[in-house]
């Protein structure tokens, strides 16, 4: 399973993606810089955290401009596998291929800490490995992932499944109905605030991300018969 | 050249947490008669462009694609003719 | 450019006649003697160009010319070092042919006049540093000092507005903030204090130095275009702070830390081509200026700048300004001859600006052409080497003498030991950071094995198994009560916070934050501090390799305490000896290392009961420290450890409560001592630390402790009960629940914040 990391200017977890994609799955890897629009080749795409292009104008708004986000759109309709982590998950709003926007936090401050989530939805690529209603503590670390939606999105998210997480007791963000991560109606879109990325060693505090990663690749292998 | 003053504005369905801060901010220092407070961006674009029409054209053009949200914010603009 | 060209003075500034009559030199803070031999060296009178460029190479921040001769006390060398002093930051070697870059530099006037940029600029600047070296930069840190936090709404604004400059920063770089230190005292009221640390990782061969070679060799400008701001920040940073300081406010400079994110990669894909770089460094204090003179001046060469081709963001501006502009995120270059397309391709990819500006030249002359004419000439090495040099008067201070009477021991002695663990629990200064580092990214990178809140920060290395530890540290009030003493538990202390995450500590950055060294009792501070230091560095092997020194940290005449900040480093040789201060499991024996002798002078409690610091502080036995370390190193690698704490500010008391909050677990303490029950708790003794092992180790400890000759006292075992009990000579002094001491801990900056919130001054 070839995953493909798009690169920003001001894209920061780059390397830790590739770095845990590595590390975990042991699957290739490659990074692609944002003008590069041909992800042909690539069965993945994760688009990683940061602050492209310094988040200036919004969170995502320039990045979306990017020719990259071309092939991203291609790859997603047909149907292959794309997760955006934090700046990533608002480049992925700002193109539209999720619903909503995301907002500066609540309480106006960066918020860097382990948070609870809990798993919504288990039947979808990224989640597979997990139980329905799971536990899990994954790293945030934003200063906009006040997720926003109206009313009709929301409720349309929230019938046909599409909140894959949810912070479970405190929200650290103030956003809608504690949405932490959402997919799109094929559920081959993923966006997720928290960092699974810094979650996959006991010596960082947590090994929750790895079930999300190792679901990726079960997914794929079950749907291209690789085993 | 024209000069276009674009405003970027949240939606009024839309919380805006700056503002209530700084509204917070402001009946600390006395003015208790503020009952509102909402923060938005103003931006200033030069355009190389003779005709009004094309460059009210374009100045709708970039609003709607990069510079507001339509999502949760609302957008107006001025234009003027400038030297 | 013709050979013998005359320096000509432009329209639009001071003759040099007008600026010897109306000794306009004073503006830009130099005396008249060393107006003079300007003149000497220059053989005639200079141009305002001129003079601006010696007043910000021979200021305090870039010629350390007040504190250079007592800095050469430092231990600077060592098997290890492979950079000391004198680069953009030091270098020492961690095996497998790499190794770790830092360096601490403080912000503290840019922070006092404007909070949020001066913090943010303060570490752009430090990470310039780093990546100026070669080295990707792989951690912040910081310390801060601020006046007293409830009494002062302009304090929590500052506080604030410097924390979120910092998170500002760091964050957008991608760089964790994995640690730091804060005290809030009033002494800082009116000059708050911004230190910030980076540490940066390299290969050998990737190591970069600020050298020009190479007659004809290009000399390259990258990175943001230049503006009018932060002119004479340098000389800003070197005199007192006034009511004029606020209307000095341009000498603020605004960050781009994406801009600075942008440069950070293009430079590390400039290393990565081995051969390409001759010479880099940051355009730092003093801006184009310091940053081109001392590249020619290490390299032994002259340099030759066409200022028409530096890229501004602004008309109009005079050689004056362009020379000292202090905008950020910018880089000089040198590379050899005939590859300046290749500097220019990376530049391009990363949408940076780059300009070839001028050549390195024969010779020892530092020119300056601009519109076809020169508009400076002197010989470099009068820039660099002979700034002048002042020894100063010393002179103790009344307060010392007078100190010499006081028994704080008597002072303290009425309150209840509950009631004191309950002042220091909830004290600004012990109390949770959360509040702080849940504002920064401490976990990109993903790579923090130790997360801020313990006592020193743990960083692992991939690719092996190795981490480094990190810790800032320093206590002035000790500083301020004796400077020798003081010097030394800066430096012993930082080396402990190190040695409890398991790591031995390897070197040090220091920033020296003192008030003028004009005043005989400043000086006196100033020569203390750093003997003292120097030897606890010399003791305990840890070789300053680089540092700051930031002086006329006043404020309306009131200087601040005297404030060494250490910022150390430490090796550890394998993941699996990672330590943290938490009781890890109950049944574990309590054990300590140490011993415990009534000092309270400079205590925490003592500052929190009568308001003040007085007395003597603790006093350090560098040999003495030097051992429990060694135990404490020893026992984790052998795995007889499940938890270490160092003992410091709230002493044992503090340390106990902190191990049982961070662990959720309860203590059962039972203590003999000829201490009253209060000094033994709330002592601040030096070199003591705090273990927890399992029960069937701690013997393996015991005689660890025995054959080394350090005092290792059994005070009593975890309990699963989440209860803190103390009983002191037969008697119970403390029974209180972690969950009560947790909340205390946990809410105190929280609630001390809550009336601000971005709110105004």
């Amino acid at each position: 399973m070839h995953f493909a990391v798009p690169i920003f200017p001001g894209s920061n977890c780059d390397r830790d993606t590739i770095h845990a994609i590595e590390d975990v799955l042991d699957q290739p890897v490659t990074a692609v810089w944002h003008q590069d629009s041909d992800l042909k080749k690539f069965d993945a795409i994760i688009i990683p955290g940061g602050f492209s292009y310094g988040d200036y104008l919004r969170t995502g708004a320039l990045a979306a401009q990017s020719p990259i986000m071309e092939g991203i759109r291609e790859a997603a309709d047909q149907g292959k596998l794309v997760l955006g982590i934090c700046n990533g998950f608002q480049i992925l709003l700002e193109t539209g291929l999720l619903p909503g926007a995301m907002r500066r936090n609540d309480h106006l401050q960066f918020r860097c800490s382990i948070s609870r989530l809990s798993v919504e939805n288990t039947q979808t690529p990224f989640t597979l490995g997990f139980s329905q209603g799971e536990q899990i503590r994954i790293p945030i670390a934003h200063i906009e992932g006040n997720y926003y939606c109206d009313e009709e999105t929301l409720q349309e998210l929230q019938q046909k499944g599409q909140i894959i997480f949810r912070y479970a007791g405190e929200n650290p963000n103030g956003s809608i109905d504690y949405i932490a991560g959402i997919c799109n109606e094929r559920r081959n879109v993923l966006g997720m605030m928290p960092h699974p990325e810094r979650a996959i060693f006991d010596w960082m505090g947590s090994t929750d991300g790895v079930k999300l990663f190792t679901s990726m690749l079960q997914y794929w292998k079950e749907n291209n018969g690789a085993a | 050249m024209f000069k276009a003053t674009i405003f970027v504005t949240l939606k009024e369905s839309v919380l805006d947490p700056q503002g209530v801060a700084v509204k917070n901010s402001l009946h600390s220092l006395g003015l208790e008669n503020v009952h509102e407070v909402r923060i938005g961006k103003r931006l200033e674009v030069f355009l190389d462009q003779v005709d009004r029409k094309q460059a009210e054209a374009q100045v709708q053009m970039m609003c709607e694609k990069l510079l507001a949200n339509p999502v949760m914010e609302n957008y107006r603009y001025e234009l003027e003719e400038v030297s | 450019m013709q050979l013998k060209q005359k320096v000509i003075s432009l329209p639009n500034e001071p003759t040099p006649e007008m600026i010897r009559e109306q000794t306009l030199y004073k503006e830009l803070g130099l005396k008249s003697e060393e107006y003079e031999q300007i003149i000497h060296h220059l053989k005639r009178l200079p141009t305002w160009t001129e003079l601006g460029i010696y007043s910000v190479m021979w200021s305090e921040h870039c010629s350390y010319k007040n504190s250079k001769t007592l800095l050469k006390q430092f231990p600077t060398q060592g098997s290890r070092v492979l950079q000391g002093p004198g680069e953009g930051a030091g270098v020492i070697d961690i095996g497998d042919e790499q190794a770790v870059v830092f360096k601490i530099e403080s912000h503290n006037h840019p922070s006092a006049v404007e909070p949020f940029q001066g913090a943010a600029t303060g570490v752009g600047g430090i990470i310039r540093d780093v990546f100026s070296m070669g080295a990707r930069p792989i951690a912040l840190l910081n310390s801060l000092r601020f006046g007293d936090l409830k009494s002062s709404a302009r304090v929590r604004y500052l506080f604030e507005q410097v924390v979120a400059g910092i998170a500002h920063y760091g964050n957008c770089m991608g760089i964790p903030t994995v640690g730091g230190e804060v005290v809030f005292d009033p002494s800082y009221e009116g000059n708050p204090l911004v230190n910030a640390m980076c540490v940066g990782l390299l290969k050998h061969d990737e190591l970069q130095k600020g050298v020009a070679q190479g007659v004809g060799n290009p000399v390259i400008y990258v990175g943001a275009r230049t503006g009018r701001d932060g002119i004479h920040g340098a000389t800003f940073a070197s005199e007192e702070l006034n009511e004029t300081s606020e209307s000095k406010r341009p000498a603020v400079q605004v960050g781009d830390p994406f801009m600075e994110k942008l440069l950070l990669e293009a430079c590390m894909e400039m290393v990565e081509q081995k051969d390409l770089l001759l010479g880099i460094q940051d355009m730092g204090a003093a801006g184009l200026t310091c940053s081109s003179a001392e590249m020619a001046a290490k390299g032994g060469y002259g340099m030759d700048l066409n200022l028409d081709l530096v890229p501004r963001r602004e008309q109009g501006m005079t050689p004056y300004e362009i020379m000292l502009s202090e905008s950020q995120e910018r880089m000089l270059l040198v590379v050899e001859q005939g590859r300046e397309s290749e500097v220019q391709a990376i530049c391009d990819k990363w949408g940076l600006t780059s300009a070839v500006i001028g050549r390195v030249s024969e010779g020892d002359r530092y020119r300056l052409f601009f519109q076809g004419e020169l508009v400076a000439d002197i010989p470099l090495r009068t820039l660099v080497d002979a700034a002048p040099c002042y020894v100063q008067a010393q002179k103790v201070p009344d307060y010392y003498r007078e100190n010499e009477s006081v028994c704080p021991e008597e002072q303290l002695q009425h309150i209840d030991p509950q009631v004191g663990l309950h002042q220091v629990v909830s004290s600004v200064n012990l109390a949770s950071k959360r509040w702080i580092y849940q504002q920064y990214d401490h976990m990109v990178q993903a790579s923090t094995a130790v997360c801020p809140g313990s006592d020193a920060a743990v960083i692992a290395i991939r690719g092996t198994d190795k981490a480094l530890a990190m810790s800032t540290d320093g206590n002035a009030r000790y500083v301020y009560l004796d400077p020798v003493q003081g010097g030394r538990i800066a430096v012993a202390e930082a080396a402990r916070n190190v040695v409890c995450t398991g790591a031995e500590p390897l070197g040090l950055t220091d920033c020296l934050n003192f008030g003028s060294p004009e005043k005989p009792e400043v000086y006196w501070q100033l020569a203390g501090a750093i003997q003292g230091m120097s030897e606890a560095c010399q003791e305990l092997n840890t070789p300053v390799v680089g540092g700051n020194v930031s002086l006329y940290n006043e404020t309306k005449g009131q200087a601040i305490y005297p404030t060494p900040v250490v910022g150390m480093v430490g090796l550890i040789t394998s993941r699996k000896h990672i330590m943290t201060q938490s009781f890890k499991q109950a049944g574990d024996v309590i054990l300590l290392l140490g011993e415990t002798l009534a000092e309270l002078g400079g205590s925490e409690l003592q500052s929190l009961v009568t308001g003040k610091i007085s007395g003597r502080p603790p006093v350090l036995d560098l040999e003495k420290e030097k051992k429990v370390q060694q135990v404490v190193l020893h026992a984790i690698r052998h795995g007889f450890v499940h938890s270490a704490h160092d003992l410091a500010e709230g002493g044992l008391a503090m340390s106990l409560a902190e191990s049982c909050i961070a662990g959720g677990l309860g203590a059962n303490v039972t203590a003999k001592t000829q201490l009253s029950a209060l000094t033994y708790l709330f002592s601040e003794s030096q070199s003591r630390i705090l273990l927890s092992v399992p029960e069937n180790q701690a013997w393996h400890l015991i005689a660890l402790a025995e054959d080394m000759g350090v005092k290792c006292t059994h005070l009593g075992e975890v309990i699963e009960v989440p209860e803190m009990r103390i009983c002191i000579n037969g008697e119970s002094v403390i029974h209180e629940s972690v969950q009560e001491l947790t909340r205390k801990y946990e809410e105190a900056i929280p609630c001390a914040m809550s009336p601000s919130l971005t709110s105004t001054n």
